[in-house]
């Protein structure tokens, strides 16, 4: 049950966001600070996902097999290759490291 | 009905054939829509039903977001928490509106409908694009061979899931993080945002340990305000000639 309200939560805001970028006229969000910000969440929050994501195991930080894996992905993403191939190498590494014993 | 939006038109000037134009919005649409199938498979790895993952790509259909939920919940977060993360990924969503709107001049009666395409790969394509009619093209193309592709494969991967059992023996934990490094990647373009994803990274590793599941990335996001303030505060110092118009009245 509570993963249901957190979609419906999650599918309302979202679309809502989307709808609003739609209707509202333009200016209303052009300030230039608004912007800036707009433009600067999705870095903090993907950085801070990025790195929960390879370093957390419950609520202790731990070295593991997925950071081979996402630095392969590092790696992959620097050669500009698609983005199919950037998360294919992350979980092909990191199933390597861990059939190894990583 | 078809009421338009006061941008001047783009031009006849810049023509694109239409050809050409499915072509490109072809090939975002299904590279990354066949990553669809890597959130299938995180998404059931993560414990959620069948229903639930294709629920999310059916209704929230922004990967950042969707990923994020997924793992808030397997930490065991909270679901308003874990909701509220996904949310604000999603806020920019919302300007990539405002320039499409501005772009492709849609009827009103025809918004609704396309807002569930506003993500960043449509946005992408259709602002590269020379003209209103290639844009449209792009938009359209790009939107549905993605929607279509993202949703067949987050079926697939939800299944195949099931059928390989432990999804982390398979790796597949790290696709997750490799998706937000993807994206994250070509947004650190100058020392700001680097700055903004650096201040981000300590805080959510940091306070992960100390606050509940979920809430460590909401107060990660302050990175972004952080940096915009001290930012400013520097651009009152006397030498901040390389810096655009914008910085006038940031008075923070």
């Amino acid at each position: 049950m509570n993963t249901w309200i957190a979609i419906g939560a999650t599918a309302l805001g979202c679309y809502a966001v989307k709808l609003a970028g739609l209707l509202v006229p333009a200016g209303a969000l052009e300030k230039p600070l608004v912007r800036r910000l707009a433009a600067l969440l999705p870095v903090a929050l993907l950085a801070a996902l990025t790195a929960q994501q390879t370093f957390a195991d419950g609520r202790a930080l731990v070295v593991d097999a997925r950071l081979a894996g996402v630095a392969a992905a590092a790696v992959v993403l620097v050669l500009r290759a698609p983005f199919l191939l950037v998360v294919a190498a992350a979980v092909v590494v990191t199933a390597g490291v861990r059939a190894m014993g990583g | 009905m078809a009421e338009q939006t006061a941008v001047a038109d783009i031009g006849a000037d810049g023509e694109k054939a239409d050809s050409a134009v499915v072509r490109d919005a072809l090939g975002v649409g299904v590279a990354v829509g066949l990553s669809g199938f890597a959130f299938g498979v995180t998404s059931a790895g993560s414990g959620l039903s069948l229903l639930q993952s294709c629920a999310l790509s059916l209704l929230v259909f922004t990967g950042a977001s969707q990923f994020a939920l997924v793992g808030a919940l397997a930490a065991g977060g909270n679901p308003l928490t874990a909701a509220a993360g996904a949310f604000f990924l999603g806020v920019r969503n919302a300007f990539y509106g405002l320039r499409l709107s501005q772009v492709l001049a849609l009827p009103r009666v025809l918004r609704p409908f396309a807002a569930q395409w506003v993500i960043d790969e449509t946005t992408a394509v259709t602002l590269a694009q020379p003209s209103r009619r290639s844009a449209r093209i792009g938009f359209g193309v790009t939107g549905l061979s993605l929607y279509v592709l993202w949703n067949l494969t987050t079926l697939l991967g939800a299944l195949g899931a099931k059928a390989i059992g432990d999804t982390d023996a398979w790796g597949l934990d790290a696709a997750g993080p490799a998706v937000f490094l993807a994206l994250l990647a070509p947004m650190l373009k100058t020392p700001v945002e680097r700055a903004v994803a650096g201040l981000a990274v300590v805080l959510g590793l940091g306070l992960l340990p100390v606050l509940p599941a979920g809430v460590p990335v909401l107060v990660a996001a302050l990175a972004a305000p952080a940096v915009l303030f001290l930012e400013g505060r520097r651009r009152q110092a006397p030498r901040n000639d390389a810096l655009r118009n914008d910085a006038q009245e940031e008075d923070r």
